[in-house]
């Protein structure tokens, strides 16, 4: 890591663990710095990490912060001591995850992350498909799936979807179309919908 | 003709029999499928095909790469709705008199996939399905009894009359509606003339 973070000046570059036992910690690169930080990561001697085994998508929601804090306040000339909840939001992202192998040093993976601004309209990441070529379908299927924009990408389009295809099935926000139709063992979530399509003594 | 003066005849060495009967005979026994595959359950079909199960022994043997050549489309696999106009325009081109077999948990009902985005809850809503084979995969065996079933199908097929197959009428027919893509699903979801949904009525909480 120091020698990447001497290799591309000016990069920014968070080390994130990872609690399971054997899993290596993983890279955030800021997307400015992603190319020269996968070149680097490619061609330096002692890693020559040349393999892209998976990318794939996260989805992080906007999450709410609740802080309750206690504080002294003046009700009716008594001061009593209040108890005050602030709410803090937390922006969501959109995260690429690739997971580099050394097949020439026999050793990885190395994990890398890109996270996006935002989930809504800053989606943007740094492609490297010009750096490793293997990662061209899977950029595209995490485009898919997960809408983040890959810049620098030769052909991105929908892979698994068709292209008149709106929305991104795969971010936990998706809402699927109700199109409910009945099978034999519902269970959880599917018995919910058997519930609301098909109440029960209802004449079809 | 009457059964007890036909097996008279035949142990007297006299073969008779009607121009339907020869007709579905030699159209039964020589069922070319379409060369396709879309998922896990073409593999089974090709082990069907293969010297261990031999599907020649029914006649249908000839997987035709053209749908032009082709007289049966066995459904094997997962139909995505992104797959599902493409299956459908295949049918289309292929010559009447055709049949379908949709092979297969997923191809009969969507499967494991069905409350999934992306796969159509069986073919039977934009095809006219001759013989549904339940499994996941259906072993080699049961395309073969598949393959047997609608034989017997096409066997008992009148070439006249009113109960004369969809292919003989002009009232039937001659192609099916290919889906377009939509925002969300396809459009039209199923084809009314061909599937509508089952009536159920739930008795239990």
């Amino acid at each position: 890591m120091t020698r990447l973070a001497a290799a591309v000046p000016g990069i920014q570059l968070e080390l994130v663990p990872n609690g399971s036992p054997g899993n290596p910690a993983s890279l955030v690169v800021d997307p400015a710095q992603a190319v020269a930080a996968a070149v680097f990561l490619r061609d330096d001697p002692g890693l020559l990490l040349d393999h892209v085994s998976n990318v794939t998508g996260v989805d992080w929601l906007d999450t709410v912060l609740k802080e309750t804090t206690r504080v002294k306040q003046v009700i009716d000339g008594v001061e009593r001591e209040v108890e005050q909840t602030t709410e803090r939001r937390k922006p969501g992202y959109l995260e690429a995850v690739y997971h580099l192998f050394s097949m020439a040093r026999k050793q990885g993976p190395v994990v890398l992350r890109q996270r996006t601004a935002n989930r809504v309209d800053k989606v943007h990441v740094a492609s490297l498909t010009p750096v490793f070529r293997g990662a061209e379908f899977q950029e595209r299927e995490v485009f898919d799936l997960f809408g983040i924009v890959f810049d620098g990408h030769p052909d991105l389009r929908r892979l698994l979807m068709w292209d008149e295809f709106q929305d991104h099935p795969m971010r936990k926000d998706y809402v699927e179309p109700d199109d409910y139709e009945y099978e034999p063992t519902p269970h959880d979530e599917v018995l919910d919908k058997a519930r609301r399509h098909y109440p029960v003594g209802a004449t079809p | 003709m009457d059964e007890g003066l036909r097996s008279e005849l035949s142990k007297q060495g006299v073969f008779t029999t009607t121009l339907e009967e020869l007709y579905n005979w030699g159209r039964r026994s020589s069922v070319w499928p379409l060369n396709f595959g879309l998922a896990c359950c073409a593999i089974e079909m090709i082990a069907a095909s293969m010297a261990r199960f031999d599907i020649a022994r029914f006649g249908a043997e000839v997987f035709r790469p053209s749908p032009r050549q082709a007289d049966l489309m066995i459904v094997a696999g997962t139909v995505t709705k992104k797959m599902a106009p493409q299956v459908v325009r295949l049918f289309n081109q292929m010559p009447e008199p055709k049949y379908v077999i949709a092979m297969g948990a997923c191809a009969i009902s969507g499967g494991p996939f069905k409350q999934g985005y992306n796969v159509l809850k069986g073919i039977d809503r934009y095809l006219p399905v001759d013989v549904h084979i339940p499994g996941c995969p259906p072993r080699p065996e049961a395309l073969l009894h598949a393959l047997m079933t609608l034989q017997q199908k096409i066997a008992a097929q009148r070439l006249t009359g009113p109960e004369r197959p969809p292919h003989a009428r002009d009232d039937a027919p001659a192609e099916f509606p290919v889906p377009q893509y939509g925002p969300y699903d396809l459009n039209p979801p199923h084809n009314p003339e061909v599937w509508q949904p089952a009536a159920v009525v739930r008795d239990e909480a």
